[in-house]
């Protein structure tokens, strides 16, 4: 193992930890929350032909995705570098 | 150039470049055969994901669902690609790390037993299984709509061309064809979706068509959907719920950790050749996969509206049955359009109401295998489609029995049965379990059993249930122990299936459902497809509990998570 001490261990995955939650809190609200639980409100605001609710539903919902997993991938990766667990 | 003609040279062409491909891509040790030597890169493992991932489901199927679903069917929009999110964040990194062949692998060390192991196993056979019926249907399917010969001489083929590389080539064989595949399908699907978006609305991007006006008008093609789906008594298409709010929650759910936890896809994550290549390959695989998920969508709702525009292009004006038009007469001929002149006026009636309904049967899966025609396009587009359903059903196949014989071969035989063969041997042995598998798959295909209709999401549920809970429960904890691990799974599993099997009939025999299948009868309004998630918070507490009642892990297996937290000093994929 990598780091230097036993307290740099803690701190990291409580770090990386965090940055999973606050990612996967996104992932429910884009998700759950705008496609299902609060469709009917969104609903009510139209982009284009687009019915907010239905969007985050059949399209929103997927592009928030996209950009989660690239933003995980690029925190977790500076978060290595700091700790200097990165595999270079 | 004769459609049939055209459609033999692009599939055979497809078909080339696969056992081209099968030949160069040799696998020459188990290293090879499991995890493709561990050195794929990250934008082609993503690429190989989403072509592993994207089944004949997917492909075929998914936009028709969607298109007589409409808001219902974001259920399968979100819950198939909101798990990869799960993947990437919670399962793909650690298991990377951990660096070996097989999933089962992971929890028979995690959870320091053989029992765990072989339950694992059993999980993963039963998930796998059941999908690659569907694979195999798909392919005979596909065969005997597009190139008129029969169902069982396709299959075979597919049989044929499967075997090639996957008994070669292992995983390196799959992984590279997937590529192959991945860039097939996608055409296959975006080319019809762009011309059909231009010409209902003037707009080729699909995504932004499906939100703007209609060509000559400014009524949005989604209020117009809206309207003609209501004159005709449907449920208004944008805000047509499936049974209830409760309901799409837990169906949504139940297909992300599903997804999330199906052996086949978590095993290409594999591959790569770093922890940060993991998490790279989850972000590229999910751009690869919403290229089809944004465009389905907009093919549902621009197919439902063509559909209801050809019978009856005016309101209240319906075709004349004798003037259809020429694809119409196809899918005629197929069984999956069929129209009865119930009033006698020789006009084609569609309506909600069945009792007057002339449209006997409109197979969702003619969306998008009859999208082409319809909207008058090209033969190499239709070619091409053809030619791309035979892509995502194959890479899905591949993908699944490497994933069984893996586990046959890794897990219950040089981990369980014979620890002592040489590498040698396993590679032999892994290649004669890749062709039983095979071979097993076939059998099933030839003859699907009664059960086959409702089994892909019962893998779904299975995975959700078992797999994923006791898979983030290993990295995440160091307090389960093997018996929370292993009363888990059994119970998750437990519960699902006999919330299903008493729904739907025990192995979805008719008859045997217990409390007959009435939505009176479901707990909280949850149909039996999206009860994976309920089966999974079982699975989470009982895990909890019965651990909390026995002894913690012993120190090395603790090490072991401490060790998988952290990426640096990754090793390849190995053995020991």
């Amino acid at each position: 193992m990598a780091f230097k001490s036993e307290d740099d261990a803690k701190a990291y995955w409580k770090e990386n930890v965090g940055i999973m939650i606050k990612l996967l809190i996104v992932w429910f609200v884009v998700s759950f929350g705008c496609g299902i639980l609060f469709v009917e409100e969104l609903n009510a605001i139209k982009i284009g032909g687009y019915k907010l609710g239905f969007w985050f539903a059949q399209q929103g919902a997927i592009y928030s995705f996209v950009i989660l997993t690239l933003v995980y991938a690029k925190l977790m990766a500076s978060l290595d570098r700091k700790y200097g667990v990165d595999d270079e | 150039m004769e459609l049939q003609t055209l459609t033999y040279i692009v599939v055979g062409l497809t078909f080339a470049l696969y056992m081209g491909i099968a030949v160069w891509a040799r696998a020459g040790s188990t290293k090879e055969f499991y995890v493709a030597g561990g050195g794929i890169n990250p934008v082609a493992n993503g690429m190989a994901t989403a072509a592993d991932w994207m089944s004949a489901a997917s492909f075929i199927s998914m936009a028709g669902l969607i298109a007589f679903m409409g808001y219902g069917g974001s259920v399968f929009l979100m819950g198939w690609t909101g798990g990869f999110v799960l993947l990437a964040m919670l399962l793909a990194p650690y298991l990377r790390k951990y660096g070996k062949f097989t999933v089962p692998e992971f929890i028979g060390d995690r959870f320091y037993s053989k029992t765990a192991r072989i339950v694992a196993v059993v999980c993963l056979i039963i998930c796998s299984v059941t999908y690659v019926i569907g694979q195999m249907k798909g392919i005979g399917v596909a065969f005997s709509r597009f190139l008129e010969v029969s169902y069982d001489v396709g299959l075979l083929i597919g049989m044929f061309i499967v075997f090639f590389y996957a008994v070669l080539g292992g995983m390196k064989g799959i992984t590279y064809t997937q590529i192959a595949q991945f860039c097939v399908l996608i055409l296959a699907y975006t080319i019809p979706a762009i011309f059909i978006s231009l010409n209902l609305t003037g707009n080729p991007i699909p995504q932004l068509g499906l939100g703007s006006t209609i060509v000559g008008s400014d009524v949005y093609l989604l209020d117009r959907l809206d309207q003609v789906v209501g004159e005709l008594g449907f449920a208004e298409y944008t805000t047509q719920a499936r049974l209830s709010t409760v309901n799409m929650f837990a169906y949504t759910m139940s297909l992300m950790i599903g997804t999330a936890g199906l052996p086949h896809v978590i095993i290409r994550f594999f591959t790569v050749p770093k922890v940060k290549d993991a998490r790279a390959s989850a972000f590229w695989a999910l751009i690869f996969i919403s290229i089809l998920y944004t465009t389905a969508p907009a093919v549902a709702g621009m197919a439902r509206l063509n559909l209801i525009s050809t019978i009856e292009p005016t309101a209240g004006e319906n075709l004349v049955y004798d003037e259809r038009p020429q694809w119409f007469k196809n899918w005629e001929t197929t069984g999956l359009l069929e129209f009865e002149d119930k009033n006698g006026d020789g006009k084609i009636l569609y309506t909600a109401d069945p009792a007057k309904n002339e449209m006997v049967k409109i197979d969702r899966d003619i969306m998008v295998l009859a999208n082409p025609e319809i909207a008058q396009l090209p033969n190499w587009v239709i070619a091409l489609v053809a030619a791309g359903g035979l892509a995502a059903a194959l890479s899905t196949a591949a993908g699944l029995l490497l994933a069984i014989s893996s586990a046959v071969s890794h897990d219950l035989l040089k981990g369980v049965i014979a620890p002592d063969i040489t590498e040698k041997q396993e590679l032999m042995a892994s290649r004669i379990a890749m062709a039983a598998a095979i071979a097993g798959a076939g059998y099933l295909g030839f003859n699907p059993p009664d059960f086959a209709a409702g089994t892909v999401a019962l893998a779904f549920g299975l995975a959700a249930s078992s797999i994923f809970p006791a898979l983030m429960m290993g990295i995440f904890s160091k307090r389960i122990n093997k018996e929370g691990a292993i009363t888990g799974m059994v119970a998750g599993i437990t519960v699902t299936l006999l919330y299903v099997f008493q729904h739907k009939g025990i192995m979805f025999v008719p008859g045997t459902s217990f409390l007959g299948d009435l939505p009176a009868n479901w707990f909280l309004g949850i149909e039996p497809n999206a009860f994976g998630v309920v089966g999974a918070v079982v699975n989470f507490s009982i895990a909890y509990v019965v651990s909390m009642m026995t002894s913690e892990p012993p120190q090395e297996v603790q090490d072991l998570v401490e060790h998988i937290r952290v990426p640096s000093g990754v090793e390849e994929a190995h053995d020991h």
